[in-house]
């Protein structure tokens, strides 16, 4: 049973810092808006559900799976609108992208706020999603959990297959290594970098989505989520998807163990205690790929 | 109640609160009519020191959150709050004077609070503030109130441990609120044994200790789990598993924040339910249960002073005159309804002085009885508190409480002997 609460934490991490890993580890775009992508994949479905529940209420047990991908292409339009009005022009300004995306995060945050007001609202989810299987009188296993862990396992495969098997990942991690050098290959680097930026707030979108099933949305949702997901994509070392699957394991485990054998908050402590002592050991995180400077 | 993470954000401008609050107070302004206020209470007498009170209206002040992560909750009681003033106006006013409001937004920054309370009673010279919710905000404006020398009706349930001559406390303080709830629920489930949650701030950790000291002294039960979570912690997988190995006969939960819909929904999917568990909580409002969900806390209670489904006649009539307002789907929580007797108990506390002055209505506060409160009857303390009653109540689907129990009179204890 506590084994499922580390597993349970662990997706979740993941699924927060995929779309993260890919910005900020691959890019190199310090996206404070990220936690604000992911709760516009909230909203989405927060929007569909209404929708459904308003208008086709028999499509009300399926919804959430449709949903989930028309988060996913909000997010990454949403995403790829960004990177052509405001990104592309801070690539050689890191600082300046910090700020840039901490207005952003204000700028969407209020217009949350606007649009769907200051309280917290929750989709209505499909009655399956929401018990809980019972293998023994003493266990019960909540579904939303089995189901963020299998999106995060999908999700994660996915990523992992398009980034190392297919030709546009290719030449995504070839105009990171070396942008100048892809161009002279031929390789688009524009397009690639607004691609890339596209792709990794549709992630978000979709983490924001599956989270529905787990907690609320409110208008800054975002900035709680934030600070997690950067923990994860810095301790795992910025430009590798293992070092990120790796940290989100570290942390959700340690986390929840701590949590159970300590007190709620002291757990928490513990495990940044450690977090701050490995980096400052190995500055670079869990995993570095190895990059000429 | 609830201090949240304090992000400070570039002050945004409310326009259309701006706006709605602005033609509102012209038209208030234009309504009011020419009045006996003159002949019977002549401004010079009833304001000796230099407030904005004139032969027809008196400005007051409103100070909370508008925008920002507390909008979420201070909502309720500033309508709450217009409401009331609405009625005492269509009423006759105060002192014959129709209320005019200045509305201030203190945007969920604590630093912001002060520099509203300031600018309220410096440059406008309010005769009172409605205002503040969580203990942050109270505590940042405290000093202003105190030096400047203003009146400050503070809606929210909370810790304690402070008393002022400046602030009169509309909501319940941490013993009224708690002892005579877990009294109920020691004797109603024969529970001795407690798990103690609360999100990681002053006003759960005060509550717990309290709580504590109260089962463990008077009850003789045990604790057996004290913790606290960080604000927005929306993973409960953890604690979910020590709560199924300890069983405790209660668990007692002062979550707040978007938590309360992580704790809530992941208890319910761990099989945490009514039939076999029993959860008292001191933090779900009808407001919180509409993010959260009834179906997720069906079963549960709550130990507040007030709930929207109270069966009185005062009560009737204020959740229509509510609901024709702000609309059929507006709910009111405990702290909403709180923040309608401010208005009351100061016209009141004005009308027995007979004057505006800070001075006098701070001494004429003690002793002032609101028999037309939703909640029934309340009266104040000399120590600034309200006398109030603690109600159990036991949440449907439907996200509306069945009131299970109801205390006798309680006296406010803002410093309670042997609890600290």
């Amino acid at each position: 049973m506590q084994s499922f609460a580390g597993f349970s934490l662990f997706s979740v991490l993941l699924l927060m810092a995929l779309g993260l890993a890919i910005i900020f580890g691959q890019m190199g775009v310090v996206n404070l808006a990220h936690g604000e992508f992911m709760a516009l994949g909230a909203y989405t479905v927060y929007l569909s559900s209404t929708v459904v529940h308003t208008y086709l209420p028999a499509l009300a047990p399926y919804y959430f799976v449709i949903a989930i991908v028309i988060a996913f292409l909000v997010a990454g339009l949403t995403g790829w609108l960004v990177e052509w009005s405001l990104i592309r022009f801070l690539y050689k300004r890191p600082l300046d992208t910090l700020l840039a995306t901490w207005g952003l995060s204000l700028i969407m945050q209020q217009s949350f706020r606007s649009i769907f007001g200051a309280r917290e609202v929750t989709p209505t989810l499909p009655e399956w999603l929401m018990g809980s299987f019972k293998p023994s009188e003493s266990i019960d296993i909540p579904i939303n959990g089995v189901f963020v862990m299998g999106l995060t396992l999908a999700l994660t495969l996915g990523i992992w297959l398009f980034m190392y098997r297919s030709r546009i990942g290719l030449q995504m991690r070839a105009t990171v290594q070396n942008r100048v050098m892809s161009g002279a290959a031929g390789i688009n680097t524009r397009l690639v970098d607004r691609f890339t930026f596209s792709l990794g707030c549709g992630i978000a979108g979709v983490a924001g989505a599956a989270f529905t099933t787990i907690g609320s949305t409110g208008p800054d949702s975002g900035s709680r989520y934030i600070v997690d997901t950067f923990l994860v994509v810095v301790f795992g070392g910025t430009a590798s998807l293992m070092g990120t699957i790796a940290s989100a394991f570290g942390i959700a485990q340690g986390q929840s163990i701590l949590e159970f054998f300590l007190k709620g908050t002291m757990g928490k402590v513990a495990v940044l205690m450690v977090i701050v002592l490995v980096l400052m050991i190995r500055p670079q995180g869990l995993f570095a790929s190895k990059i000429r400077s | 109640m609830k201090p949240t993470t304090i992000i400070t954000a570039p002050e945004r401008i409310p326009l259309r609160r701006f706006l709605i609050a602005s033609t509102a107070a012209i038209t208030l302004a234009l309504q009011s009519s020419p009045s006996l206020a003159g002949e019977a209470y002549p401004t010079a007498k009833v304001n000796t020191t230099g407030l904005a009170v004139t032969d027809d209206t008196v400005t007051v002040g409103q100070l909370h959150s508008a925008t920002g992560t507390m909008a979420i909750s201070e909502t309720g009681s500033i309508q709450a709050e217009q409401l009331a003033i609405d009625q005492i106006n269509a009423s006759g006013g105060v002192l014959g004077r129709k209320i005019k409001v200045i509305v201030e937004d203190g945007a969920s920054d604590w630093p912001t609070f002060a520099e509203k309370a300031k600018k309220l009673l410096v440059n406008d010279k309010v005769a009172s503030v409605f205002g503040c919710w969580t203990s942050a905000s109270r505590k940042a404006v405290l000093p202003v109130f105190e030096k400047e020398n203003g009146m400050l009706y503070y809606p929210t349930f909370y810790e304690g441990l402070e008393q002022s001559k400046n602030v009169i406390y509309t909501g319940q303080e941490a013993t009224q609120q708690i002892l005579a709830g877990l009294d109920w629920i020691a004797k109603e489930k024969k529970a001795k044994s407690f798990y103690l949650i609360g999100s990681d701030y002053i006003w759960p950790r005060t509550s717990s200790k309290i709580a504590r000291k109260h089962i463990e002294n008077v009850l003789k039960g045990t604790v057996v789990g004290e913790e606290y979570y960080a604000l927005g912690h929306t993973q409960f997988g953890s604690l979910i598993n020590k709560i199924k190995l300890k069983k405790p006969d209660v668990i007692y939960a002062i979550i707040v924040g978007g938590s309360n819909v992580s704790f809530y929904k992941q208890l319910k999917a761990a099989g945490i339910t009514s039939d076999k568990w029993t959860v008292l909580t001191i933090s779900v409002t009808e407001d919180e249960v509409l993010g959260i969900g009834g179906e997720n806390l069906a079963g549960f209670y709550s130990s507040m002073k007030y709930f929207q489904s109270l069966d009185n006649p005062n009560n009737k009539a204020f959740v229509e005159a509510f609901k024709s307002k702000y609309g059929a789907k507006s709910v009111i929580g405990d702290v909403t309804q709180a923040g309608y007797l401010g208005p009351w108990l100061w016209k009141l506390a004005v009308e027995k002085a007979g004057s505006f002055d800070i001075d006098k209505i701070a001494a004429a506060s003690p002793g002032i009885e609101f028999t037309q409160a939703p909640e029934g009857y309340v009266k104040v303390h000399p120590n600034h508190h309200l006398w109030s009653k603690l109600r159990i109540g036991q949440w449907g689907v439907e996200g509306q409480a069945k009131v299970l129990y109801e205390s006798g009179l309680i006296e406010p204890d803002p410093f309670p002997k042997g609890y600290q």
